[in-house]
């Protein structure tokens, strides 16, 4: 594939939201999955010449440090979380993870979680790629996820949100389903390629909780808050219909000792519902093919 | 467009971490520890004693809350003096009020400035932990490893000479360290720093030169992250560290003595409309059974690591 032009407007799908309605299984109306990013973040990663990795010369103690605690403590108090109160994870994964640390991925598959890739590490960025290297890190997380849980991964978030004009035809041509890259809509809906077409499965910025507490500077509870706001109002509006609800996380943040106890209610109180389709982002992909919205 | 080819290569992609700092190992995997008379959260207090001189020399960088006017910044230097003079004494009252011991980490600078105040917390049964010379002390990478070297030494030594005692713990400046900084630490003789925060117990690093703890002293519960950098008020800052002892505590059961570090800075904490909530923080824990209110070297020491 040649370097596509620079559009003002990628193009990607239809600007008027779908007015088709949505039904999810068994008349919930907000279908919510939850995607843990399981990452591994570099020490002292090479220079990408449009991105510093980390704030400070390496070693950066506290921003790799942090991070590290996802894999030490915060995965198993997050994850334990989400068991208790039925909460499979989509897990956004950094595969050289499955190097790394196999204990946080063997422990996320166990628990009957679904893996899509997040690129090789969170500190290695895809701008500026050209095609081979894109598909080299493609192959690579296809290759890594299988021999590592079994399973053939469906979707993409891009590594560190960093992404080439060809990365949306090159997952495609490889036979994912969705991505999690696009913030345009409360429902997926198609995408076009290239090489046919995509989900795209609604994830977060806006209530990822990173943005809850790093970009509006949330306390935990002001935080919990705004998840069960969140899903009150998509709930209410999914009666005409369903919408997504994705609840993004790191564990370094939402595993902290501040911050699970606040999180855990937001469960109990989703989970509490009733009008909640707590699921995957594989299954949704796949209620909404059967809805008839793919390919037409 | 392309990268360059070596960017898509993974030489440290192997099993554990891609450094040789310390080892890899998951919390809930080791073995309980049992804090001294059945304690079930040890609780350590660390209160930040820094000198901002009026000139920032940024080598290699500036500090965290250093002076921002143009020369002379009189606004920076007397807010955090006012930490110094009135905060630290605030703090120290806070403290004694529920009968804790607290780990005081000094700028040796600091403790020349105000040797009286350095030596009555040292009476009172605090530990001083090396805070490095003043806020110019500060450690990255591109520091000289002589002139870490003369840092660190000239630290332990003016601390030593002004309380009378020689600290056995390290932090650093942000918490910020240079690839030598595990080394020099442990060549100096020190036992433990709280500069990486990726656990929530003391852990063995393995340096060069034999072995240092770090005793995890986690940025996130600070009352500069979460009042001066997230801009939440004292009373949730006593709230979410409230939250976090009750969770710490219901792990207790189930996997062993916890850790809730409480770090506070004077110019932050020790100010007349927050240090009611610092204090209300510290007489509840003080009244919730099981809380060990240690010094950093305690925990180290009844951690075993």
């Amino acid at each position: 594939m040649p370097n596509p032009p620079a559009p003002s407007d990628p193009q990607l799908y239809d600007p008027i939201p779908d007015p088709r309605p949505i039904r999810w299984p068994g008349g919930k109306t907000c279908a919510v999955w939850v995607a843990p990013n399981l990452e591994f973040y570099e020490l002292d990663p090479p220079p990408h010449p449009r991105r510093k990795s980390w704030a400070r010369p390496h070693p950066d103690v506290v921003g790799y440090s942090h991070r590290d605690h996802a894999n030490r403590v915060g995965h198993w108090r997050m994850a334990d979380a989400m068991s208790r109160h039925g909460f499979p994870g989509s897990v956004s994964l950094s595969v050289a993870l499955c190097d790394h640390i196999p204990e946080v991925v063997a422990d996320a598959n166990a628990r009957g979680w679904e893996f899509f890739s997040h690129g090789i590490y969170n500190t290695r960025y895809a701008y500026d790629m050209d095609e081979a290297q894109e598909r080299a890190i493609i192959e690579d997380s296809i290759a890594t996820v299988q021999a590592a849980t079994g399973q053939r991964i469906r979707g993409w978030l891009a590594p560190a949100l960093t992404h080439t004009p060809r990365t949306m035809d090159l997952i495609a041509e490889y036979g994912l389903d969705y991505t999690c890259d696009l913030y345009h809509d409360d429902r997926p809906g198609r995408v076009r390629t290239a090489s046919g077409d995509l989900i795209s499965m609604p994830y977060s910025l806006e209530v990822n909780d990173h943005y809850g507490f790093f970009i509006y500077n949330m306390s935990p509870r002001e935080y919990a808050r705004a998840l069960i706001d969140q899903f009150d109002r998509l709930a209410r509006e999914g009666q005409n219909s369903g919408t997504v609800m994705c609840i993004p996380l790191h564990a370094y943040l939402i595993g902290q000792p501040h911050r699970i106890g606040p999180f855990e209610e937001v469960l109990r109180h989703i989970a509490a519902d009733g009008r909640a389709w707590i699921t995957t982002a594989g299954a949704i992909a796949d209620a909404w093919r059967t809805g008839g919205r793919a390919g037409e | 467009m392309s990268l360059d080819p070596s960017y898509l290569e993974y030489p440290h992609r192997r099993r554990g971490l891609d450094h040789d700092l310390f080892p890899w190992s998951a919390l809930h995997t080791r073995p309980p520890i049992t804090w001294p008379n059945g304690k079930r959260v040890a609780v350590v207090i660390v209160i930040s004693c820094e000198f901002f001189p009026l000139t920032p020399t940024d080598t290699p960088f500036r500090a965290p809350g250093h002076m921002q006017t143009p020369f002379p910044d009189y606004r920076h230097f007397t807010a955090r003096d006012y930490g110094s003079r009135l905060g630290v004494p605030r703090l120290v009252e806070a403290v004694a009020k529920v009968g804790a011991h607290a780990s005081f980490a000094m700028n040796s600078r600091w403790a020349a400035r105000f040797p009286d105040l350095a030596r009555s917390i040292v009476a009172a049964g605090h530990e001083v932990v090396a805070h490095s010379t003043d806020m110019n002390g500060t450690i990255a990478t591109g520091l000289p490893e002589a002139d870490e070297r003369a840092l660190i030494t000239a630290s332990l030594e003016v601390l030593h000479a002004v309380t009378g005692v020689r600290p056995s713990g390290w932090l650093s400046i942000a918490r910020s360290q240079s690839w030598n900084t595990p080394r020099l630490l442990a060549e100096a003789g020190l036992r433990y720093c709280l500069d990486w925060v990726n656990d929530e117990l003391p852990y063995r690093m393995t340096t060069p030169a034999g072995a240092l703890v770090n005793l995890p002293l986690n940025h996130e519960l600070s009352d500069r992250q979460i009042i001066a950098t997230c801009q939440q008020s004292a009373a949730s800052f006593k709230e979410q560290l409230l939250d976090a002892h009750d969770w710490l505590d219901g792990e207790v059961d189930a996997h062993g003595g916890r850790l809730l570090p409480v770090h506070l800075t004077p110019y932050i904490s020790g100010l007349p409309y927050r240090i009611d909530a610092i204090e209300q923080l510290l007489v509840t824990l003080a009244s919730r059974p099981g809380v060990w209110f240690a010094r950093g070297a305690d925990v180290v020491d009844a951690s075993g690591a």
